[in-house]
């Protein structure tokens, strides 16, 4: 992938060349998160660590803000990298997109310095403006907000007249329809409220509407587009697909949305609303997860009934990442999202380490994986490899990052389990019930245990990218050999 | 004939439109119900408190005002309940300079990052206690563990100190760190913590505290 920084390597295609030096800096960001979650999970067993120096808080908000960040890099860079497969073209502004990427890049970086040497601010408008915004997942202050409207902006227009220019594809077409979606639903998190209901109540169409509704919807064109690339999935069967999910995605988690709004200041009525369609955004995870085994088993055997041996992937460690995207999005946004969904025990588990437990095997599994599924089809392309097969460093890298991110999901959720009991139904919350169940040893042992998973999980990570680093220049030369 | 769908089942241009119109439809449905509930939690004015009017999210000067989180048998959960007059920071503040100093705490909410170990509303991070009913909580009453350390006589007064210099007292291991906050961003955010008390939030958190005293003197329903 270092060598691949070296344009002549891309054959020209200049889409796609944009498309991986986001995957770069996503790479590089999605480090940067484990290691905020390293310091933040020691802190939670030595709370003394880098005390009023980097707090938890600075860790805590640059883990999420690294995480959301690296995503949004790596779809973006997904699509400028599918663009001229899909459209037939290769971009109509790419140098503008260039030179978007590298506005971005250097927000970010300003972005992330200020939250670590600055941290906090005076209690003025001008810390929301400058340094950041405090409000989980979106904390970027201002200016980078407006920033990041301007960069969307360009980046959707390019997409949208490469696409418009070039053939319209059922892929393409969600694709197109689903970006406007996911960029317009940014500007509901942009404003500055004293109502602490209302400002939740919006900030949750930022959040909820991205990870449960459009990023799902993202990630179903992603393996549409991935199948096709990878196993030669028929385009019709695949495209079909896609609209099932579309329609089962947004059914539910347009209104499933209610599943934020039982506990913030806002009405009763979002309790039956909200249970009911949150109840239903698993149905489409099962849908995702089937589609993807069943296209890999039914091309398969296609190969097998006309006489060919050997596997129908193109692509193995990109294939091993999109099957533990189907399934990781359904155990961990499905099943471990509907653990709490309902009111009746959402009253318990809201705002413990539940949330946590489903926030980590969920972003994991929904996200992460398929667009280090792509990582890997970046890798293949820019070598020019044909079939690019899992190496034992790709083994390691995908065995080790998924064990970490499930080894810390059931720590977490143990932990949380202790939590919902002892500070939430025996103690009712409050300061002396939180501390009381944050000190019994079954909490504490599900924290040592999440930090050693944690490490495990980075040790995962470092197989990554040194797989990342090296398996595109080996299969090439094994290739040519 | 290859052209041809033998069935609706898999016709593309079919799912095409179910998902248009179903994605259509749930879009109307949540902009629809997105009007009302605005409309409910609009921070209510002065005039409600003074009349009795029970709004989801009261006006700022709800801060005049005695706080109870009390069992609703009509709705079957523990709700807000707003008492009678009660001085804050030892006078009665005019809707003016409750709304400019709920401005104020709620900025520096957001400017010092509370969220990022504090739940609001049990939003945010899980590091440090639920702030939701924090200014109910029995700790910070009189006679509770963090208002005596304080050496303050109101919740309020023991609050803003503590805020002040969270560092210099030992709550317990895992300590909240000095944020810079000032004499003026402390009275504001315990404003803010106040006012948020007062919001409906359908009965979260459940039996708020009911037990702890229990809890710690080692007692249990065994008498």
């Amino acid at each position: 992938m270092l060598t691949s920084i070296k344009t002549n390597e891309f054959a020209g295609n200049k889409g796609k060349e944009l498309g991986m030096m986001y995957f770069r800096v996503a790479v590089i960001l999605f480090g940067a998160q484990l290691l905020m979650g390293l310091i933040a999970a020691i802190q939670f067993l030595a709370p003394g660590f880098l005390f009023e120096l980097f707090d938890f808080s600075v860790a805590r908000m640059v883990h999420i803000n690294a995480l959301v960040v690296w995503m949004l890099y790596a779809m973006i860079g997904s699509v400028y990298f599918m663009l001229s497969d899909e459209t037939g073209h290769e971009g109509v502004a790419i140098g503008l997109g260039k030179l978007a990427f590298w506005v971005l890049t250097l927000a970010v970086t300003v972005v992330v310095l200020v939250y670590i040497f600055i941290q906090v601010g005076p209690g003025k408008e001008s810390t929301i403006w400058l340094i950041n915004e405090g409000r989980e997942y979106i904390e970027a202050p201002r200016w980078a907000d407006i920033g990041i409207v301007v960069v969307v902006l360009i980046f959707y227009w390019n997409v949208f007249a490469t696409y418009m220019k070039g053939q319209k594809t059922g892929i393409m077409t969600v694709m197109i329809a689903d970006l406007l979606a996911l960029a317009g639903l940014y500007l509901a998190g942009m404003f500055f409220t004293d109502n602490i209901s209302m400002d939740q109540f919006w900030w949750w169409w930022v959040i909820h509407l991205w990870v449960e509704a459009t990023w799902e919807v993202f990630v179903g064109t992603l393996a549409a587009y991935a199948l096709i690339k990878i196993i030669g999935a028929k385009r019709e069967i695949v495209e079909m697909w896609l609209w099932i999910e579309v329609l089962m995605l947004f059914g539910s988690g347009i209104l499933g949305l209610g599943h934020h709004y039982f506990w913030i200041g806002t009405p009763e009525y979002w309790w039956e609303i909200g249970a009911l369609f949150s109840a239903l955004e698993p149905v489409p995870l099962v849908a995702m997860f089937v589609h993807v085994l069943y296209d890999w088993g039914k091309e398969q055997g296609i190969a097998k009934a006309e006489g060919k041996s050997g596997s129908v992937m193109n692509n193995g460690p990109a294939m091993a990442w999109i099957v533990t995207n189907a399934f990781g999005n359904f155990l961990g946004a499905g099943i471990w999202g509907f653990f709490h969904t309902l009111p009746q025990v959402n009253i318990y588990t809201h705002g413990s380490q539940f949330t946590a437990a489903h926030g980590h095997l969920a972003f994991f599994g929904a996200y992460a994986t398929i667009l280090i599924g792509m990582f890997y089809m970046g890798v293949q392309y820019a070598y020019g490899v044909k079939v690019l097969r899992s190496t034992f460093k790709s083994k390691m890298g995908i065995f080790l990052v998924t064990f970490g991110v499930v080894g810390m999901t059931v720590a977490l959720t143990i932990a949380g389990y202790e939590q919902v009991l002892v500070e939430r139904a025996e103690l009712g919350g409050g300061w002396s019930a939180f501390f009381a169940a944050q000190e019994l040893p079954w909490f504490v042992q599900a924290m040592v245990w999440r930090a050693i998973m944690g490490v495990v999980t980075f040790v995962g990570f470092v197989y990554l990218v040194w797989d990342l680093l090296t398996i595109g220049k080996q299969a090439k030369a094994a290739q040519e050999a | 004939m290859a052209n041809k769908n033998v069935s609706v089942w898999t016709s593309i241009p079919f799912w095409r439109r179910s998902a248009a119109w179903v994605t259509g439809f749930a879009t109307i449905l949540l902009i629809w119900l997105t009007f009302d509930t605005l409309g409910q939690i609009t921070m209510g004015t002065d005039a409600d408190l003074k009349n009795g009017v029970d709004k989801r999210v009261p006006a700022a000067t709800v801060i005049n005002y005695k706080i109870d989180y009390k069992m609703s048998t009509k709705r079957g959960h523990e709700v807000p309940v707003i008492g009678g007059k009660q001085l804050f920071f030892g006078k009665e503040w005019s809707a003016k300079e409750a709304a400019d100093l709920l401005h104020l705490g709620k900025l520096t909410s957001q400017a010092k990052n509370c969220m990022n170990c504090h739940t609001l509303l049990g939003n945010g991070a899980y590091y440090a206690p639920d702030l939701t009913k924090a200014w109910l909580d029995p700790a910070w009453q009189n006679g509770g563990p963090l208002q005596g350390m304080t050496g303050k006589n109101t919740v309020e007064e023991a609050m803003a100190e503590f805020l002040q210099h969270p560092s210099q007292y030992p709550t317990h291991a895992r300590m909240m760190p000095n944020l810079g906050i000032t004499a003026d961003e402390a009275k504001g955010l315990v404003a803010f913590l106040k006012h948020m008390s007062s919001i409906d939030t359908n009965g979260f958190p459940r039996n708020f505290s009911k037990t702890v005293d229990q809890f710690k003197s080692g007692g249990t329903n065994a008498h």
